[in-house]
């Protein structure tokens, strides 16, 4: 498998933004994990290190060094809750406690139903609006467990309803 | 409260604020404006930053105007030159620049232009962290409309200035924060720091002259520009002038996002701006710059917030990001989580930084438990002192052991009371939370 021409189209123009070609690596894997699935195959990076002239080695360990990058596939939606000091001195735990609880996903881990992977992830810049979690790429901000609640109620409703809507 | 005049947060709440008609109404772009139809000179404007005693807000302090003299004369070195735009604000407790990108990211556009132009660059990257979605999106708009406006690219204005400005999203890694991690970043590889000298002004991105500046350090040169070095120092004190934005979190009634004067205390921050300390409790200590900068304890509340007054307190002033705790936090609670972040982000390049995080992480968890032994506090000092400063390739070595060696001085008591419990003393009460298990659930 190659990347998609769509793909590929857009990180032909991608690398005219840089002297050197390598440095639309980060954003194209972004970029590869938001098309495919949500996470990084071998092949996706087999496919990038072609694109960019690259070892796959080389790509691998590139993308294993930064964290937003996943080498296994998410559950549905995924769930950060940051556990930084911030969030930590306003309940971050209970939130976090209260998350995998609700999901039944361990932090690191994809709940049964593969609906929910629960992360645990570093200061999100969301301090002064603390506790905090990341659900699919939103930030839900100045958390209570009533507030957690509602979030996950609303992600379940939106299932329910593409469930509904697909024969 | 003392009403303070603001200018960074000046446009932040106007309906519309990320667009380019609001800010355009709002004296956006003007200073840009008249540097090119005035025909100013790339000098003349590093002349009036380095007047106005501007620091940088990316938590070292070094002024602007001389960093962007570092740039060298392109008459004698005709290498392309770039600046980088640190957006990636990762330091725990730091909230602020995703302030400005959110709601005012046109003034962030004209501050980069700005000092593009005075340092003769030909490209900019605005390095945002992968997590503010939101502000990519608001940079990205904002990009699309300066560039249909003629603001930004090619011949800026009908001037001959041309700049480009690019976006480029991080991917969650604090150390491609410090500036030789973000250009390696920046260039597709993992953020490793780079060992300075070479210096960025001198071998930068992809070995060319290159500056990095903070969000909020290029955000405030609009201002200066239009209203002139001299206003500038009218705000703050002699040695850090103008206002800053303050975030201000834990255990405080309103959390948030304040901008202030350098040299108000941080009492008056606390008190003011975010209502005291929460549920009527007292003060115990703070961290007055983010999570690297040392704990100081509630004694401290009356320094005054600007470089040398924190400094001269035993801290350091960061990037404003001001973390209350109150009487029922446990010290070794919050060492233990922030040790934890240092040896989570450390590199590993440097046997100190890469072995001293990992172990004064595992020290204060076992601190924590109540399994601490007592020669542990020792330990945690000389580890401490192993690691900085200046034994490391970057500053990530030094932002563990500084706080660490605060906790120590400042509160050696309460952990050989951990000790010799073998418990948290305050635990019972303690607002925080529990200890994971063990340092791989920590780590999940
Ligand atoms: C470990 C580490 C992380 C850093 N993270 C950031 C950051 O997220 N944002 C930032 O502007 N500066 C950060 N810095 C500081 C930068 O290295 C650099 O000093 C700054 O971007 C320069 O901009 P300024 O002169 O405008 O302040 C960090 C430094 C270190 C050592
Ligand atoms: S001090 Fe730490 S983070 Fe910085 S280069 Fe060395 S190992 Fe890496
Ligand atoms: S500490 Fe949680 S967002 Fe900063």
């Amino acid at each position: 498998m190659a990347l998609s021409a769509r793909l590929k189209a857009e990180f032909d123009e991608l690398v005219t933004h840089y002297p050197e070609r390598r440095a639309g690596l980060i954003p194209a894997l972004h970029r590869c994990q938001e098309e495919l699935g949500g996470w990084l195959s071998p092949q996706t990076l087999e496919d990038c290190a072609q694109f960019f002239g690259l070892d796959p080695v080389e790509v691998y360990g590139v993308a294993t060094f930064y964290p937003m990058f996943r080498m296994t596939p998410p559950g549905q939606h995924t769930i950060s809750v940051c556990h930084n000091i911030s969030c930590a001195l306003r309940g971050a735990e209970e939130v976090l406690a209260h998350v995998c609880r609700r999901t039944g996903a361990k932090p690191g881990g994809t709940s049964p139903d593969g609906q929910f992977s629960v992360l645990r992830v570093e200061c999100q810049g969301a301090c002064a609006n603390a506790p905090m979690l990341d659900l699919d790429g939103t930030y839900h901000e100045d958390l209570d467990l009533a507030k957690v609640d509602q979030v996950l109620d609303l992600v379940a409703q939106s299932a329910r309803a593409k469930q509904g809507a697909t024969p | 409260m003392k009403a303070y005049p603001k200018y960074l947060l000046e446009r932040v709440n106007l309906p519309g604020s990320h667009t380019l008609a609001v800010s355009r109404a709002h004296a956006g772009y003007s200073a840009l404006e008249s540097i090119l139809k005035t025909g100013k000179k790339p000098e003349e404007v590093i002349a009036v930053v380095k007047d106005s005693g501007l620091r940088g807000r990316g938590g070292a302090g070094f002024p602007t105007g001389m960093k962007w003299s570092f740039m060298p004369d392109p008459a004698k070195d005709p290498r392309r030159r770039y600046l980088a735009v640190n957006a990636d604000e990762s330091e725990p407790g730091t909230c602020k620049d995703r302030v400005l990108m959110e709601r005012d990211p046109h003034g962030l556009i004209e501050g980069t232009l700005i000092a593009a132009f005075a340092m003769r660059v030909q490209a900019a990257y605005i390095y945002v962290r992968g997590e503010y979605r939101l502000s990519y999106q608001r940079l990205e708009l904002a990009l699309q409309e300066a560039r249909r406006a003629g603001l930004v690219g090619k011949n800026i204005l009908g001037s001959d200035f041309s700049c480009d400005i690019w976006l480029h999203k991080g991917a969650g890694a604090y150390i491609c924060g410090e500036e030789t991690g973000l250009m390696e970043s920046l260039e597709g590889k993992r953020g490793h720091p780079r060992p300075k000298p070479p210096f960025p002004a001198g071998f930068g991105l992809w070995g060319s002259p290159t500056t990095v500046n903070n969000v909020e350090t290029l955000f405030n040169a609009p201002f200066i520009m239009n209203r002139g070095a001299e206003w500038f120092r009218s705000l703050g004190t002699k040695a850090s002038t103008g206002n800053f934005l303050c975030g201000i979190s834990g255990h405080v009634e309103r959390p948030g996002v304040y901008e202030l004067p350098f040299g108000v205390t941080a009492r008056e921050i606390l008190e003011e701006c975010a209502g005291g300390v929460w549920k009527k409790r007292k003060l115990k200590a703070f961290f007055p710059g983010g999570s690297s900068t040392g704990l100081l304890p509630a004694s401290a509340i009356d320094t005054p917030m600007d470089h040398d007054s924190v400094k001269a307190a035993g801290s350091m002033f960061g990037t404003a990001a001001m973390i209350m705790l109150d009487e029922t936090a446990c010290v070794v609670e919050a060492s233990r989580v922030i040790a934890r972040f240092y040896d989570h982000e450390s590199c590993g390049q440097c046997s100190q930084c890469r072995e001293g995080t990992q172990w004064l992480a595992q020290i204060f968890a076992r601190i924590e438990r109540g399994q601490g032994k007592r020669e542990d506090i020792d330990l945690l000092v000389s580890l401490a002192r192993g690691m900085a400063p200046g034994k490391t390739i970057c500053a990530l070595s030094d932002a563990a052991a500084i706080p660490t060696l605060a906790v120590v001085k400042h509160f050696r008591a309460e952990l050989e009371e951990h000790v010799r419990l073998g418990r948290c003393p305050l635990r019972h009460e303690s607002s925080g939370p529990g200890a994971p298990a063990s340092m791989e659930e920590a780590h999940a």
